[in-house]
């Protein structure tokens, strides 16, 4: 029921491009489109507990998200948003339904495969930050690229980088318990994006941030999508949402609504300097 | 075990100080106690075989039989009390023709205390005894000169001392030989001191420097009476050779001196079965200091084992976010496995310098002597209890699903 929603209300199905490789794959002919969706979820269902305590947190969902969209997932809290997000960012399997990620099937993967999946291709900002207790900011940002195999040297220069690009150069040798809330929800942004990922899960990243805050998270969000790397963003906030090209409503584990704001290819719809959008791509 | 894995568990160790430092002294407790207890069982074994040694090849002790103290006269023990005639009629070359020297040893009474200048002790062992005791005990005197035939003879009122008891009344750090000359007061008699016997340690049970030797005649007079009895008599024999052959002479002589007597009414030690039953009750020892040291491995690496469990329960979260962000189940593993490896091995390390430490004091008048088998051993015990606890609760927890690691609690 939820499956053609997302399809229908994607302008860009009509709009042929030759940019994804992925195109040439045959089970591509299940979604009949040129360029296939780097996230397909289809039918996914997630059910915690047995018996009477089971809880449908995820109710036969399917949606596709395509390369170099900025979508926004709204709803009321306990609607599954944070399950759908695990089952995105491959930290959490579906009990039924199948998952595509950039063609491969996640289900058929191991865990090895997995976890190189989620380090190069996904950067995951938590609801709780999850930062590493006594561990600096420097080396929580590092963490990611260590797993990567990346030398000490770049490694470094790379997680002051990104530690720079939140607003926190100056804090690189706090500990996470040495820093105010906001402070860490950015340390847990430069960490998911120190490793250039395509795809950027973000759990409410701006929900302990301020004003001025938010808006500096946004617009590196919208920096980032303009690379067209692919952003998912959890939120209450409409002031977010806004600044998304689509917006997913959940309720009760359902997508209740699913609309287009701008188009994939476009700029994100609250950047109406070009000259902004062409210094943050070159 | 790469660089980095070492430099991310050094890390780690560091962020969690005091939990590292709790391993590792449970491993160090473990490790050190195990090389100390082992060194002391060894070295008293190795005391008591020299002390043996001293005593002479031929030389016999005849004691009062039965369950050990004869002269108390329990009911099972059907002991005879050796008289001073026994000690004639062993003397009496014609009937035992191979022996060279019989000494009558009186125990003076064990309460007897000594007391000089303000300072008193009571000795562990009071005896009176002959001249000849010296040479046959192997006892020579460091300053002064041993009991004479004088002595003897005209009761004089004198003693030979050792060095512990010298010092327990001289003082732990003075020389034991300003007590020669001395008058010390030991019961109710005052004596004068005439030889510093040379020191001759722990036989593993009983400081052998902690005693005084009177002359026999002044031992009856004053402590015990003239009963006519003696404790123990050390027959020489000429040879070593010969010692069997005076055993058995010894024997039916006794026995034919003390009617209704067998041969369980009195012993006949000879050096062989000293060493046998010395051996035996060192084997004992060892075998009890290496169960206590056991125990203390035990403990320490339960301790070890629960600050295992506890660190990766605790870290289970922590491992839900590195998985979270990439780490493979390899790099968990071997983070926590090089963590394990470097507490375990580092405890171990210091509990072996304690160890070696602790073993180059005299500990309960023994000199520890270290084998290297316990060292190789408490090493391994408690490096193979560190990594097992180590490793498989880490590698269980790393085989989670991140997102079952990160709720966990
Ligand atoms: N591990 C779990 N075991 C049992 N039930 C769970 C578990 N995780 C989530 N749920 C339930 O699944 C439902 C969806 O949870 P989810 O965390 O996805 O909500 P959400 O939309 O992210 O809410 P919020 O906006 O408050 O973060 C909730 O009813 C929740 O209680
Ligand atoms: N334990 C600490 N050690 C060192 N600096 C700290 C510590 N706790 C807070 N700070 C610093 O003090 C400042 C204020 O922190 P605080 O947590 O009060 O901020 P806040 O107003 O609550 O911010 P937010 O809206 O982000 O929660 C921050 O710059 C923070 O880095
Ligand atoms: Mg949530
Ligand atoms: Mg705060």
């Amino acid at each position: 029921m939820s499956a053609p929603l997302s399809s229908v209300a994607d302008p860009t199905t009509a709009n042929p491009t030759t940019a994804n490789p992925a195109a040439a794959n045959p089970a591509a002919a299940e979604a009949p489109r040129r360029r296939p969706a780097v996230i397909e979820l289809r039918r996914i269902s997630k059910i915690y507990g047995v018996g009477d305590i089971e809880v449908h947190a995820l109710k036969d969902i399917s949606l596709d998200i395509e390369r170099g969209d900025f979508v926004a997932i709204m709803g009321a809290s306990g609607s599954g948003k944070s399950t759908l997000m695990n089952v995105i960012g491959c930290l959490d399997v579906a009990t039924k339904g199948r998952y595509r990620l950039a063609g491969t099937d996640v289900g058929n993967l191991t865990d090895d495969e997995q976890a190189t999946i989620r380090n190069r291709r996904i950067g995951f900002i938590f609801q709780s930050f999850n930062l590493i207790p006594r561990t600096t900011a420097l080396v929580n940002v590092e963490l990611p690229l260590v797993y990567a195999g990346v030398k000490r040297g770049e490694r470094r220069d790379r997680a002051i980088a990104a530690l720079e690009r939140v607003g926190l150069g100056a804090r690189i040798d706090h500990m996470p318990n040495q820093l105010s809330g906001g402070q860490q929800q950015r340390v847990a942004i430069a960490r998911a994006i120190v490793t250039n990922p395509a795809i950027i899960l973000a759990d409410e990243p701006t929900g302990a941030l301020d004003s001025t805050s938010t808006a500096e998270v946004l617009s590196i969000f919208e920096e980032l999508n303009m690379e067209r790397r692919t952003v998912v963003v959890i939120t209450h906030e409409d002031e977010v949402a806004v600044h998304a090209k689509r917006v997913v409503r959940f309720r009760d584990g359902e997508i209740v609504s699913d609309v287009r704001q701008a188009t994939i290819r476009g700029l994100p719809p609250n950047v109406s300097s070009p000259a902004h959008a062409v210094r943050s791509i070159a | 075990m790469n660089l980095e894995s070492i430099r991310m568990a050094v890390r780690g160790m560091l962020a969690n100080r005091m939990r590292s430092a709790l391993t590792m002294l449970g491993v160090l407790i473990g490790v050190g106690a195990v090389i100390i207890l082992v060194a002391v069982g060894s070295g008293s074994a190795a005391a008591a075989a020299k002390s043996l040694e001293a005593l002479g090849s031929n030389t016999l002790t005849v004691s009062a039989g039965g369950f050990g103290a004869g002269a108390r006269g329990g009911t099972q023990s059907r002991g005879i009390t050796i008289t001073d005639n026994d000690v004639t009629a062993l003397s009496d070359k014609t009937q035992l023709p191979d022996v060279s020297a019989v000494i009558p040893i009186v125990n003076g009474s064990t309460s007897s205390a000594a007391s000089f200048n303000g300072a008193s002790t009571t000795p562990g062992s009071f005896i009176g005894t002959i001249a000849a005791y010296s040479p046959v005990r192997n006892a020579p005197v460091t300053a002064g000169r041993f009991l004479t035939d004088d002595d003897i003879a005209n009761h004089n009122e004198v003693m030979v001392v050792g060095t512990t008891f010298a010092k327990n009344l001289l003082g732990a750090t003075a020389n034991p030989n300003a007590l020669l000359n001395e008058q010390v007061q030991l019961g109710s008699q005052s004596l004068t001191v005439i030889g510093i016997l040379k020191s001759k340690g722990s036989n593993g049970f009983q400081d052998q420097d902690d005693i005084v030797i009177l002359p026999e005649s002044v031992v009856r007079d004053f402590y015990t009476g003239n009963t006519g009895t003696v404790s123990q008599v050390i027959v020489q024999a000429e040879t070593a050779a010969a010692t069997t052959n005076v055993q058995a002479e010894i024997t039916s002589l006794l026995q034919s001196r003390h009617t209704g007597s067998t041969a369980t009414s009195f012993r006949v030690l000879n050096q062989a079965s000293l060493l046998s039953t010395q051996a035996d009750s060192n084997r004992t020892f060892t075998v009890l200091l290496g169960s206590v040291a056991a125990i203390s491995l035990l403990v320490g690496g339960i301790g070890v084992m629960n600050i295992m469990l506890v660190t990766v329960t605790e870290r289970t979260r922590e491992i839900g976010i590195r998985k979270a962000i990439g780490a493979r189940t390899s790099n968990i593993v071997s983070q926590f496995l090089t963590e394990a490896v470097l507490l375990s091995l580092l405890g171990g390390l210091l509990g072996v310098a304690c160890g070696f430490i602790g073993s180059h004091f005299t500990i309960v008048g023994v000199k520890p002597v270290i084998e290297t088998y316990s060292v190789v051993l408490a090493i391994g015990v408690s490096l193979a209890v560190g990594l097992f606890f180590g490793i498989y609760p880490a590698s269980r927890a790393a085989k989670l699903r991140p997102i079952d690691a990160l709720r966990h609690e």
